[in-house]
């Protein structure tokens, strides 16, 4: 039991996807421009990060390791996280069009996101057993959500902000998303004893 | 090597088995009536009747939000023809929107023209040739008649003229709507 909730606490804060291992930046920089994007964005992921972690740990243990396939990881996760992506979207628009319509275009691209691939594989590499690979997945979704909310109110405020002419636009972004990452490595301290 | 094959072969196609079996039991049909409206509506894309083009009429009409009569193009017999597919009244044309004329084309009158590109712009469906400082000609095979590149012409040289009615263009009247538009 300990160990889940480490897990979750490493994946949430100490080791943040976006933050920490510089995972899944094209969406953190993308739609964190408005709260409810990034909110909907956040709730998409978590989603589908957690689903494909389960999918993926699936396809590992049950067809790639007992036919000694494990070179063929990468493929065979991207193929299983397009098939969940798309699945989902296909549910998702049947049974709640309110929800499809929130989460709207942001479904299809989190196939593209690399945080989803990269939970999938990191697990592999921990040696992590089935409740853990769930759990590292919905862990790292979560921190993800985390960093996109926290990230957009924060643009959001920069927008009215006075910023000086040479920071305005991207390059203030990039240097709060700097900051962030540092204040966020500051967690590691939590590890310590 | 083989097995690598057939045990990726298998994974996508279990993988395409289930997606286009989500297909087909998760499909989601198109509100039709709206296609059907958007038969009826003449696709001139004009915007006379306040909406965008129309898709977006059909839609709203649809969803309850715009009445029947809005669209001038179509006339009374669009009218008759939206009130019949709907099962309501036959109201009026609403007057406000523009009143019935005559099938037009645009005509370019090519002597006075600067070559702005403006109305090549304006038009709903790229009915329009020309480039920049060259003049600009209307296909009036694609011209829907919708009056919408006459007002950005700085030159006024855009003139609409009623299609001369001739073996090729003369369609017959829709008999139903208008037999019960006279009733």
């Amino acid at each position: 039991m300990k160990e889940y909730a480490l897990i979750l606490i490493s994946t949430i804060l100490v080791n943040n996807y976006v933050l920490v291992k510089f995972l899944g930046l094209c969406p953190f920089m993308g739609v964190s421009r408005k709260l409810e994007t990034a909110m909907g964005m956040g709730l998409a992921t978590t989603f589908v990060l957690t689903l494909s972690c389960i999918c993926a740990y699936l396809t590992d243990h049950y067809l790639l390791i007992p036919l000694g396939l494990e070179y063929l990881r990468t493929i065979a996760f991207i193929l299983v996280i397009a098939v969940v992506v798309q699945f989902t979207e296909m549910v998702v628009h049947k049974t709640s069009p309110v929800l499809y319509q929130a989460l709207g275009i942001y479904l299809p691209l989190i196939t593209t996101n690399c945080a989803v691939l990269g939970a999938a594989l990191l697990n592999v590499q921990e040696r992590h057993d089935f409740i853990a690979s769930a759990l590292y997945g919905f862990g790292a979704a979560v921190g993800f959500s985390l960093v996109m909310v926290l990230f957009a109110a924060m643009r959001e405020r920069i927008v009215v902000a006075d910023v000086p002419v040479h920071f305005r636009g991207p390059a203030i972004t990039l240097i709060t998303a700097g900051l962030m990452s540092l204040a966020f490595m500051g967690f590691s301290g939590l590890v310590r004893g | 090597m083989m097995i690598a094959i057939f045990a990726l072969g298998a994974l996508a196609g279990a993988s395409g088995l289930l997606l286009g079996f989500a297909a087909i039991r998760f499909k989601v049909e198109g509100d039709p009536i709206v296609e059907k409206i958007e038969a009826v509506l003449p696709q001139t894309q004009c915007g006379q009747c306040g909406y965008a083009g129309c898709k977006p009429y059909a839609e709203a009409i649809a969803a309850g939000e715009a009445e029947i009569n809005l669209c001038p193009p179509g006339g009374a017999n669009g009218v008759a023809a939206l009130a019949d597919l709907l099962g309501r009244e036959i109201p009026p044309l609403n007057g406000g929107t523009g009143a019935e004329k005559p099938k037009m084309v645009a005509v370019i009158d090519e002597q006075s023209c600067i070559g702005c590109t403006l109305c090549i712009q304006a038009c709903p469906v790229d009915a329009i040739l020309g480039a920049a400082k060259h003049m600009h000609t209307v296909i009036a095979r694609e011209c829907t008649g919708c009056e919408l590149c006459v007002a950005p012409c700085p030159v006024d040289c855009i003139h609409m003229t009623p299609i001369a009615e001739t073996i090729t263009t003369w369609k017959w009247a829709y008999p139903g709507a208008a037999v019960r538009a006279a009733a």
